[in-house]
């Protein structure tokens, strides 16, 4: 029989289904692979004790047929969403003892269709970052590392879940992808990862980064995955304004591996100069197995791509400046030790010490972008320039009904590479930042290994709440790239 | 307009309530000059009478009913808190 | 009549502009679940929205926008279909979001007017900048303890109205009589119980000065949270004065927030928010923009009351009243109501000089409020009918009415039980004056001879004879017919 931790979560979910082991049992594997791998540091909370305990409720259900959707299943749960009496850190120093009193939305789903929480993963401080390298509680490894001979940054901001999903502590596990948080570690540990559409999952108990782009989805080792967990994950909710009311289809079911006169289209405009020729391969290899299964390949114009990372790193720091005003020491959370003279000395120290430099860097971004005199030259004009790039999409999808792009211009790169300018580290979202400016549903499918042998996604973008034809056109490509390669460490 | 200097930094920093070691102000007033200076190519697009993007989703807002569906939890609403006393966070004093 | 104040240098005019915040009447808050109500213990009435806690979301109450709107109708303003919410960002211990959430440039009612009632029945047209939704902030606390301030949140995320004034007055009295009208509006509206006390009306006041003829506005100072309307007008003039002060002691006006101390009468600079603020407003990413359904404001003007102005027009055109006791009428509403039931199907003058002069005056002694009015609308009622209808005279109807401040007595009752019904049987008043005349010959003579003041005193003598139950008018009748022929 196949390893526990090597199952998918669809073939777990038959398993338990069956008989042929249980919660348990399937938890159990997962905690000692947990155990077995704290160097990957894919977890900030480990939860074995609760996980033991819910999965055993789980085998009750299952046994008197109560089953959830998910019953039984082991996930990650990414540290920014609340859970209620579990610490959620945010990977801050400045909320590394807060415990909610509340459970977000997406968790509390999650927990209703019976999946196994078996901790909070890691990520970087409030989710920016590109690397995971921004935690307060240290770096995650790339279960890719010993492939590449060195420490690899998994991606990020969701790197932890994608580095446990990757190295098999887990069976799937929730991301949140704001600018392409949940797509580049998906790409960068060979997993796959979907970013619904804005609105499709509440951000109710999400510890906030951007309002206007942040999305929860699912990390996962395969497509089907990500449709039976997105299932579970989804839906409106009366406590999020943003939350689109709308009835769920079943995403599962549109996995039915046909997308004959299917339209793909390719944006000229990703074609961007000094893309490594890897990439560009696997592109065209990407467009060719699509067009093999009898998808058609129109080429598209996204004519303001090129300011889609800029205009994403003025709204996303100015809004996440706002957000993250209220830690301020007072409420919850860390407070500045020692004599403090006044509020703004409790305020000035608490924030100073608990937020690390790039949180900081970005708070300080924000504020500079929306202050007097600079507002309409910085936040109004890229207000307008992401009206620019939504209309982009609006008129491509006349022509076409999945976009097909590269996830990341490159395959994971060295912890400690690219560390010394923010703007080099910010180019690694260039492909998945104009999908989130216009809300669109995006997801990396894992698709080909780099020259050195890593890993490499390929993004298709799909129509405001069309997550089928996504998931639909993703299935296809899976099953066409055939990507079977599993990093050294897992043994196989 | 991009290049931004000590002095401005020390500005944006209390504006923002972060307490920054006067050795810090000139390297991060460069890095944050360099994304100044990488964002401003987005004034060369022509954005006249473009409307500014005021919602992602095309959806009209949610009204909820005029119910009380929540409170009376003081002690939930304090039990994360630094300082307090009798169902009050505490603060250093704050002189107006 | 013009306020100015008489410098050195010359004379002075005001120019004042008013700020009000009034808390929406609605059972939660603006944005979360949490109750409203005044009172509670600290922190008991906090969703964990309102405590700024990770990940919490606002979901906009209905009740407010309809309030909002309602208050909007009241003003005669424009009603914006589009409207949006923007964050205020600012640090404070009492704003736990860190960011006040209100509406920037984009708010849900525009222009408007409103009309003041001065002194003598006077009136001005006063214009309404705006009027926007926005959330309370907490309460701090800084007398329990020597180094620390208490936080209660409590009052963090209710709704309040930012109604702004144009700059159109000039006078404390102005400024006094617009809170008050305000007042009485949003009293008539339901949207604001309007309890200043309480804190549920809360003024800033922007005053500057000028020159007598001078066109240029300038510099204006913000005094902040000045809550009554005694000290409204108190502020204007002290700061005003302080201004003025300033000027001709060849300073300047610097824009600044400024707290006004009742006790010593006078304002002060707020040290506190010395600071240049710069709040980087922007439209709320958490929330959409509030478009205002086809029919909404259409439904909600359906269901306005009559407004004070129109109740006023209303007492002046049908009632007869003259526009000062209208206007002193319609400033409550449940005083107007009480008049109207005085005064139905009755005389509406004689009715409004019994309710504003006899009963709003001893109401006014025994320190109570029309509500807890010893005596009923339905008897005061009465009392009117039966100066009407001459069964009372009116100086004995004042005698009756004392009797019903104390005991809250019918005055139908009251002048049954006493005999006070007035005497108009010609008859019994002829005797008594038969009598008068008899034994006072002298002063008929002296009458007679042109001293016809005399008369008066005859007409004295029949009243006190008939403890004054006696009509008057026929006494005068009958004494002139017997003594002049």
């Amino acid at each position: 029989m196949t390893k526990l931790t090597h199952l998918t979560l669809a073939e777990a979910r038959d398993g338990l289904k069956s008989g042929d082991f249980s919660a348990v049992e399937l938890t159990k594997a997962h905690i000692d692979a947990m155990e077995a791998n704290k160097d990957l540091n894919a977890f900030i909370t480990e939860m074995p004790e609760l996980a033991l305990e819910q999965a055993a409720s789980s085998d009750a259900k299952i046994k008197s047929g109560d089953a959830g959707a998910m019953e039984g299943l082991p996930i990650g749960m990414k540290d920014l969403f609340c859970t209620e009496g579990v610490r959620t850190t945010a990977a801050s120093k400045i909320l590394d003892n807060f415990i909610p009193p509340y459970e977000s939305t997406v968790s509390g789903n999650l927990k209703k269709a019976g999946a196994v929480m078996v901790g909070k993963t890691n990520l970087d401080e409030f989710a920016m970052g590109s690397a995971n390298i921004t935690s307060a509680f240290g770096n995650v490894k790339n279960p890719w590392s010993a492939d590449a001979g060195k420490d690899l940054v998994p991606g990020g901001s969701s790197g932890g879940s994608a580095a446990a999903v990757a190295g098999g502590l887990c069976l799937a596990a929730t991301g949140t992808d704001t600018g392409g948080s949940i797509r580049q570690p998906a790409s960068f540990t060979g997993i796959v990862g979907l970013k619904p559409t804005y609105g499709r999952c509440s951000r109710w108990g999400i510890v906030a980064f951007a309002s206007s782009l942040d999305q929860a989805g699912p990390m996962t080792k395969t497509v089907r995955d990500s449709a039976i967990m997105l299932q579970s994950m989804a839906g409106y909710d009366v406590h999020d304004s943003t939350s689109a009311p709308m009835d769920l289809p079943d995403f599962e079911a549109a996995l039915t591996g046909d997308i004959k006169g299917l339209k793909i289209g390719i944006p000229k405009e990703y074609k961007v100069d000094g893309m490594p020729q890897e990439i560009i391969d696997l592109w065209k290899k990407g467009e060719d197995m699509l067009k093999d299964a009898g998808a058609e390949i129109v080429e598209v114009s996204l004519p303001h791509t090129k300011y889609a990372l800029a205009t994403y790193y003025i709204v996303a720091p100015a809004e996440a400046s706002s957000n993250l005003a209220r830690y301020d020491g007072v409420r919850y959370g860390h407070r500045a030790e020692g004599e403090l003279e006044s509020l703004d000395d409790l305020y000035c120290k608490t924030r100073g010490q608990g937020f690390g430099d790039e949180v900081q860097r970005r708070i300080m971004i924000g504020t500079y972008v929306l202050s007097a005199g600079y507002y309409d030259a910085y936040y109004a004009k890229a207000q307008k320039i992401r009206t620019l790039i939504s209309q982009d999409f609006k008129k491509a999808y006349e022509t076409c009904d999945v976009i097909l792009t590269p996830t990341c211009p490159s395959a994971a790169f060295g912890i400690g590479e690219n560390e010394d300018d923010p703007v080099k580290m910010y180019l690694n979202d260039v492909f998945t930042v104009p999908t989130s400016l216009a809300g669109l549903p995006g997801m990396s499918v894992p698709t080909g290994l780099s020259e050195g042998g890593l890993p490499l996604g390929l993004q298709l973008i799909g129509r405001p709440f069309d997550e089928e034809t996504l998931l639909r056109t993703a299935g296809v490509l899976e099953t066409a790239a055939a990507f079977t390669a599993k990093p050294k460490m897992l043994g196989a | 307009m991009s290049a931004l200097d000590k002095d401005t930094v020390k500005n944006i920093a209390f504006l923002s309530r972060l307490e920054v070691p006067e050795e810090k102000l000139e390297p991060i007033a460069q890095d944050l000059s360099k994304i100044l200076e990488w964002v401003e190519q987005l004034s060369e697009v022509d954005t006249d009478g473009v409307e500014a993007m005021s919602s992602v989703a095309e959806m009209s807002l949610h009204w909820r009913k005029d119910e009380v569906t929540s409170g009376d939890q003081p002690d939930l609403v304090l039990q994360n808190a630094p300082d307090q006393d009798d169902h009050c966070y505490l603060v250093p004093k704050v002189v107006e | 009549m013009a306020y100015i104040i008489k410098g050195e240098t010359g004379d002075w005019e005001l120019v004042i502009g008013l700020e009000v915040h009034c808390q929406v009447i609605s059972n939660a808050k603006l944005f979360s679940g949490a109750s409203t109500k005044f009172g509670a213990e600290p922190n008991h009435n906090v969703a964990f929205l309102d405590a700024g806690m990770p990940g919490m979301l606002p979901v906009i109450n209905e009740k407010c926008i309809e309030q909002a709107v309602r208050t909007g109708l009241g003003l005669k303003a424009q009603i914006n279909e589009y409207s949006e919410f923007s964050r205020k960002n600012y640090f404070y211990a009492d704003l736990p979001l860190g960011y006040q959430i209100s509406q920037f440039d984009k708010p849900i009612v525009g222009e408007g007017t409103m009309v003041l009632d001065l002194e003598g029945g006077e009136t001005k047209e006063v214009g309404i900048e705006r009027l926007h939704m926005e959330i309370d902030a907490g309460k701090s606390q800084h007398d329990q303890h020597p180094s620390k301030s208490y936080i209660d949140l409590n009052r963090a995320g209710v709704c309040l109205m930012e109604i702004v004034s144009k700059p159109d007055m000039s006078s404390p009295e102005e400024a006094g009589a617009y809170v008050r009208k305000l007042r009485s509006i949003v009293r008539y509206l339901e949207t604001c119980d309007g309890n200043m006390d309480e804190g549920s009306m809360r003024c800033d006041v922007n005053v500057s000065v000028r020159k007598v003829g001078e066109t240029e506005l300038r510099t204006r100072t913000e005094t902040k949270n000045v809550n009554s309307v005694r000290f409204v007008m108190q502020a204007i003039e002290a700061e005003a004065a302080r201004q003025v002060e300033v000027y001709e002691d060849g300073g300047e006006i610097v824009q600044e927030t400024r707290l006004f101390d009742p006790t010593k009468g006078e304002t002060r600079s707020m040290r506190s928010k010395e600071h240049a603020h710069d709040y980087r407003y922007f439209p709320d990413p958490d929330l959409l923009p509030l478009i205002l359904p086809e029919g909404f404001v259409e439904n909600i003007k359906k269901t306005l009351p009559e407004l004070p102005d129109e109740k006023k027009d209303r007492f002046i055109n049908e009632l007869g009243l003259s526009p000062y006791d209208a206007s002193v009428l319609v400033a409550e509403k449940d005083k107007a109501d009480f008049y109207e039931e005085v005064a139905k199907g009755r005389d509406g003058k004689l009715a409004a000089n019994w309710v504003i002069t006899n009963l709003f005056g001893a109401l006014n002694k025994l320190g109570k409020g029309i509500d807890e009015s010893p005596v009923s609308a339905e008897n005061l009622g009465k009392l009117v009918e039966l100066i009407s209808n001459d069964t009372i005279s009116g100086r004995i109807a004042k005698d009756v009415f004392e009797i019903m401040i104390e005991t809250g007595d019918d005055p139908e009752k009251i002048v049954e039980e006493k005999g006070l019904k007035q005497i108009t049987d010609t008859g019994a008043i002829e005797a008594a004056i038969d009598e008068i005349i008899a034994a006072n010959q002298d002063k008929v003579e002296e009458i007679r001879g042109g001293k016809g003041k005399m008369l008066g005193w005859f007409v004295g003598q029949v009243m006190k004879a008939t403890q004054g139950k006696a009509n008057p008018g026929m006494v005068n009748k009958l004494l002139r017919d017997k003594i002049m022929g």
